[in-house]
């Protein structure tokens, strides 16, 4: 697989949420409009891309039997620096987010690259991998946070382009919930054809 | 009267799956049985309780004490991760029964979402040890209540025909969604 693939194939073939389905709580919670979607998805790209390429450089060096803890702690520094650069550069979308940023450690896509790709893969390769995996992951919560601030507020990226309410409850819990189901089920449709 | 305030809070209002969205990947992933839903929410309140008290220790007498609150995350996990090991190999030795119900569900639990952030939430809420425990508890219960609702939904769905896109992940969010509908419904019972 040439690095080109090795980038876009987190976009559609295997894009995390929409066909793997893992990290379901951050996609779930964050994405009430598309900008909190995507500064949580641009947030969880970067500890990816960190986490990616810090395990494939130590991966000769982690003794198979401990790689779990080992690979956690690589990912929960991350995190860390992720926090404190938000709280500090970007506090209303801090705010926002709320206590789904340190979540971002128990993220399943990040475990899962860091295990089945970073550890076996070289550096380059497995930074491409974090980013492609981690944009199409920013990709899917946009696109989600977008369809439900459309149906729910009526607006896009916070400017209102249809008068009155919208449907509300697409931006509670329940539409959250509703909107995945049918996204997945769209893309389940196209792979098949 | 205040632990009823945050049992029927945490349980129904707030459900954490339902209304907070922590957890929502094992309450996806096991919910294809009753029996296996009851086992991981077994497992999920007995690391929970344990957590809870583990995690508001160290919060309290080391990260407070030593001023070096943002280990927090670093911290927690770690606590959580070595706590899951720890309750496998100590349920493997005494109760082989208990083992083999919860065993499999262990390793799942670290990365649990509504173990780490529930275990934040306790700080940031400012509970003391045993409100922090009964929260912890009852956002527990609230998981297995939802996680068996859900089980109990799909066994009798695989009755019925569900188009073929639909099937698996898509059916049940959308089911999850319905459900999260009318756990709304008990919005203002606590203020």
């Amino acid at each position: 697989m040439n690095q080109m693939q090795n980038f876009t194939k987190g976009f559609f073939k295997e894009n995390p949420i929409l066909v793997l389905v893992l990290g379901t709580c951050p996609t779930l919670a964050t994405t009430s409009s598309a900008l909190n979607g995507m500064g949580m998805g641009i947030a969880t790209t970067f500890v990816l891309i960190g986490s990616n390429v810090v395990i494939a450089l130590l991966s000769n060096l982690i003794p198979d039997k401990v790689r779990i803890p080992a690979f956690i702690v690589v990912i929960a520094s991350f995190v860390t620096i992720v926090d404190l650069i938000m709280q500090a550069y970007v506090p209303s979308l801090y705010e926002a987010l709320g206590i789904f940023i340190p979540l971002i450690v128990v993220n399943c896509i990040i475990l899962g690259r860091a295990e089945a790709y970073a550890s076996k893969n070289s550096v380059w390769s497995s930074f491409v991998d974090g980013a492609g995996m981690g944009l199409g992951f920013t990709m899917a919560l946009g696109i989600l946070g977008a369809v439900r601030e459309i149906i729910g507020s009526g607006s896009i990226f916070g400017y209102k382009f249809i008068q009155g309410d919208g449907v509300l409850v697409f931006i509670l819990a329940p539409g959250a919930f509703i909107v995945l189901g049918y996204m997945i089920a769209l893309i389940n449709r196209i792979r098949r054809t | 009267m205040e632990y009823v305030l945050i049992i029927i809070s945490a349980v129904l209002i707030n459900n954490v799956v339902l209304a907070q969205f922590l957890g929502v990947c094992p309450f996806l992933g096991v919910s294809n049985k009753v029996n296996t839903a009851l086992g991981m929410a077994g497992a999920v309140t007995f690391v929970i309780v344990l957590a809870t008290i583990a995690t508001y220790l160290i919060q309290t007498y080391v990260l407070d004490k030593l001023g070096i609150g943002f280990m927090q995350t670093i911290t927690f996990i770690l606590v959580i991760a070595a706590l899951v090991q720890m309750v496998e190999i100590i349920l493997k030795k005494i109760s082989q029964p208990l083992y083999q119900a919860l065993g499999i569900f262990l390793p799942l639990i670290t990365t649990n979402c509504a173990v780490l952030g529930g275990r934040i939430l306790v700080i940031k809420k400012d509970y003391n040890l045993l409100e922090g425990v009964v929260y912890g508890a009852s956002t527990a219960i609230g998981f297995g209540l939802a996680l068996i609702i859900l089980a109990g939904i799909r066994e009798q769905l695989e009755l019925v025909n569900v188009p073929k896109g639909m099937k698996g992940v898509p059916v049940s969010l959308v089911i999850a969604g319905i459900l999260a509908l009318a756990f709304m419904g008990f919005t203002g019972i606590v203020k």
